[in-house]
Order: structure tokens, then C-alpha cells, then sequence
């Protein structure tokens, strides 16, 4: 039996099949770094991954473990480098969203005196322009899938990002493989129709005629999940 | 020196570099001292976390420099939001990238270095301040000219120092501590201990800061505290907590 989690987890995984020799580098959560893990352990196996602060992990540690073998150093200074050189794809998140993968994380509102201050834009406006980029999303709804953000921290197709890849939600998988750079609806997840994510969804999706069901994890990548992550902290990420 | 010594070198309108990462081996003494001068109207320049939040609290910032203000384990610091979402500070946002290359333009005596983090972004259209520059070679591209990041003081944590001021890093990110200390006019260094020999302590390549950079040293231990400083101590969680749980005024009273 495989979770709802277990669909997003290999999902992401997806993201980073054929990226080859670079790294993949989820935000911090159990659903990216897991992705990141598991294409590594299965059709992904030159990846390299990181411990989420400063190491490159020689071996493949589960969640909360630290690597039995490191194989490189990266403090943040290393990070910033690797962005600049594009040997970097990361699975990113958003508070919102638009159309051609605009993102946002830094405020809500207006800038000058925004209703919720956020993050800030931290490496999103470097990461979309000069990597490849990927977003996990856990709660698919249109206060995320907005007409326009209101803070472009990461950029869209159509203001000059490096190569967006895909966008996974608790619903759906999605990318920017048409014409004009717009969002696509690529499959949807077990369980989930077609309607219910264009509910979700705040502005109009490209939709082809067929969606397929985004595939569900082998027999094999769900010994390695179960590996990773016993306790299934996975299973509390998705809406 | 002491922490207090520090912050009366700190006066009204001066831009104050920080160093560390979000809630990471901040100089969270030298901080505290500084909440408890005059002092007042600062422009803080960060990788930002709990110091940010904190001097916002007590009301002593005008601007803020940063690509971003957060705890780490908690992502929202809670006296930056209130202080942006009441109107009180201004805020000048910078990609991370960008910002560690003001940095370097800072440390390096340049007026700015060009990159191409924060193109097509609106860190153009929210920081006017910033202007793009077009290559003097064939390809021509345009980029961001990022300004120098300099300050009229630095104020950094490290594990170790000397007592004239060499400084080492024994945790596994030296964050760009040195960066500060090179880009800014003067910089204080508080360490876990004041030792006599560093290489006692760590190999050569952990001596980050040198004497050259330094005016004062303040021994501190614990003076990053509750942010991370490893490996002499992890982030205490539970304050980080009481910290973001607490109103401010009853948390900076139990802290004394």
C-alpha cells in the first residue's frame, strides 16, 4: 500500500531523473530531501545529495541520520557558488504562484507595508535564473495558484528563467512544456480528478486531452522509502 | 573588552554589519549589549535571524539589508514581521547571492560586482536602489551591478580567538564572518574563549579572522546563545521558542 505521500515523494524523485552529476537539493522537508534520496538510490545514481547543513553525504542516510561517508564539503559560501554555476537543481516551495512559475516566499500584500511578512527572497531569484528549478508544493489551492504574485522572488518562464521543471502538488504533477511557457497539467495524483485541481487552481491550466495518473512508487523504491523514513514523517507533508 | 564596551563604540544612524546565518552562530551578546545602549536608528545588514528580530523589537533599526529574516526551525522571525507589517522599517531585499557578493565588492574595496541572481526578479523593482551594468566583452549581457555592502561596524561570534584578536571557527560553516570583517570600517569578534594558542585548538585553515581586521575582542561563552555555535553548543530550541511565544518586553526582562 502506498500513501498519498509516497505518489508526491517519487513525484519529486521524477524531477531529477537524467540531471546526472549535480546536486539536489530539496528545502528541508521530508518530501524533497526524500526525493532527492530516492532517484539517487534508484535511476538517479550519480546525484550528489546533501545533509541539509554542510556536507556532502558519501552514502545515503535516512531521515534525521547523519552520513556514515562524506564526500564533500558545502557551506552556504559553496552553496551560492554552485547556484552560479547551474550544477545545482532544487526543489523549491512557494506562497504562491502564477501561470508561468512566478513565484513567491517573500511578502503578501504590498511591499511597502505588506499584510504578512514572509521570508524574504532568499536564493529564489538566483536558483530560477541561473539553475534548474523544481516546486513542491503540499497544499494545491488558489490562494497558492494565483492570477499574479505579489512579490516575484522566483522568476517565471516568461521573465527569463533558467529551466523550470515541474511543479508538484498534493494533487497533481504540472509543468511549463507548452508554447507560451504556461502551466501544464501533467498528471494527477491517485484518487484525484481533473476537476478537483482545476478548483484549486486560480487561473486558467493547459490540460490535455488525456491526463494520465502520476505513477505510484515500485515495489522497490518502497523498500527504499521505508528505509529512509520508518516513522513516515513523509505522510504529514501533503495537505 | 566587554560586550558593553562594544556597543558604546555603536552610535545613532551607523550601519551595523552581522554576521552568522538566520539563527546561527550569532553574536548574540554583543547584541544584547547593544539593546541596552542609546544607541538607535541603525541600518543592520544580515543574513538575518534573531538579532534582526530582536533590535526591531527594541525599536532601534530604520533599515534592514537582507535576503531574508527567519529561525531556521521556526521559518518566520516574529519581531521583523510585526516591524515590516506595521510600516516601522524599511527594508532593502537582496537574493542571497547577491548579497553575499556585496559582500566581497565590500571586502575588496569595489564599488560593486555584477551578477546575474535577481534579474527578471522584482529585488530590482522593491530596491530602486539597485542598477544593472552591461559586459565590456563580446557577449554583452546585461547583469546586476551589485553594490558594495560596507558598514561602519561588524560585530561576528566565533569559537576561538586570541587575545589580540585572531579568530578561529571550529563548527563545520564559516558563514561569511570574514566577509563582515573585511567589509566593514571597524569589527568586533566575540568568541567562546579567549585561548593563547589557536592551533592548539583547530588546524590553520580554521583561523578565519585576522588581528589586521580586528579592534576589540569580548570573551563570551555562550554569547551566541540561543542560536547555534557549533560544535560548543547546538541552538536551544526551547528559548528559540520562549523567544518567538513570548512578548518581547517580559522575554528581554527574563534575559536580563
Amino acid at each position: 500500500m502506498s500513501s498519498r505521500a509516497d505518489v508526491c515523494v517519487v513525484a519529486c524523485a521524477e524531477a531529477f531523473r537524467g540531471d546526472g552529476e549535480i546536486l539536489a537539493a530539496g528545502i528541508g522537508g521530508p518530501v524533497t530531501v526524500l526525493a532527492a534520496r530516492l532517484a539517487r538510490l534508484t535511476f538517479e545514481p550519480e546525484l550528489l545529495t546533501h545533509d541539509g547543513t554542510c556536507l556532502l553525504t558519501g552514502d545515503v542516510p535516512a531521515l534525521g541520520e547523519a552520513p556514515g561517508v562524506v564526500e564533500g564539503w558545502l557551506p552556504f559560501r559553496e552553496h551560492l557558488w554552485l547556484v552560479l554555476n547551474g550544477r545545482r537543481h532544487v526543489m523549491l516551495g512557494a506562497s504562491q504562484i502564477d501561470r508561468y512559475g512566478n513565484t513567491n516566499i517573500s511578502c503578501i500584500g504590498d511591499w511597502a507595508r505588506p499584510k504578512a511578512q514572509l521570508l524574504g527572497v532568499r536564493g529564489a531569484p538566483g536558483n530560477t535564473r541561473c539553475d534548474p528549478t523544481s516546486y513542491w508544493i503540499p497544499r494545491h489551492s488558489p490562494r497558492v495558484f494565483v492570477p499574479s504574485v505579489d512579490v516575484v522572488s522566483g522568476v517565471g518562464t516568461d521573465r527569463g528563467a533558467f529551466d523550470l521543471r515541474r511543479v508538484v502538488t498534493n494533487l497533481a504533477v504540472l509543468d511549463f512544456r507548452t508554447p507560451g511557457g504556461t502551466m501544464r497539467l501533467v498528471s494527477v495524483h491517485p484518487g484525484v480528478e481533473v476537476d478537483d485541481v482545476v478548483a484549486a487552481t486560480g487561473f486558467e491550466l493547459d490540460i490535455p486531452d488525456n491526463v494520465p495518473r502520476t505513477r505510484g512508487p515500485t515495489v522497490e523504491e518502497l523498500e527504499v522509502l521505508d528505509r529512509l523514513d520508518p516513522e513516515r514523517l513523509r505522510d504529514r507533508e501533503p495537505a | 573588552m566587554s560586550a558593553e564596551e562594544v556597543a558604546g563604540t555603536v552610535e545613532s544612524g551607523m550601519t551595523i554589519g552581522i554576521g552568522g546565518w538566520g539563527s546561527r552562530r550569532k553574536p548574540m551578546a554583543l547584541v544584547r549589549a547593544l539593546l541596552r545602549s542609546p544607541a538607535t536608528d541603525l541600518t543592520i545588514v544580515s543574513y538575518g535571524g534573531p538579532d534582526v528580530g530582536m533590535l526591531c523589537a527594541a525599536k532601534k533599526v530604520r533599515k534592514v539589508v537582507a535576503p531574508f529574516v527567519t529561525l531556521d526551525s521556526i521559518p518566520l522571525e516574529p519581531h521583523f514581521r510585526r516591524a515590516r507589517q506595521a510600516g516601522e522599517i524599511e527594508f532593502a531585499e537582496y537574493d542571497e547571492g547577491m548579497f553575499m557578493f556585496g559582500l566581497l565588492a565590500g571586502a575588496h574595496r569595489l564599488p560593486f560586482l555584477p551578477t546575474r541572481a535577481g534579474l527578471g526578479s522584482d529585488v530590482l523593482r522593491v530596491n530602486p536602489g539597485l542598477r544593472t551594468v552591461r559586459s565590456p566583452y563580446a557577449d554583452g549581457e546585461e547583469l546586476v551591478a551589485v553594490p558594495a555592502l560596507t558598514m561602519d561596524v561588524a560585530l561576528v561570534h566565533l569559537n576561538r580567538a586570541d587575545a589580540r584578536g585572531n579568530a578561529q571557527y571550529l563548527g563545520p560553516d564559516p558563514y561569511f564572518d570574514d566577509l563582515y570583517a573585511k567589509a566593514a570600517r571597524r569589527c568586533y569578534v566575540s568568541c567562546e574563549r579567549v585561548v593563547e594558542n589557536l592551533l592548539k585548538e583547530g588546524p590553520v585553515q580554521s583561523l578565519l579572522i585576522s588581528r589586521s581586521m580586528v579592534a576589540g575582542v569580548v570573551e563570551a561563552p555562550g554569547g551566541a546563545g540561543f542560536t547555534s555555535c557549533e560544535p560548543d553548543y547546538g541552538r536551544d530550541e526551547a528559548l528559540q521558542r520562549r523567544y518567538v511565544e513570548t512578548p518581547w518586553e517580559e522575554f528581554d526582562e527574563q534575559q536580563g
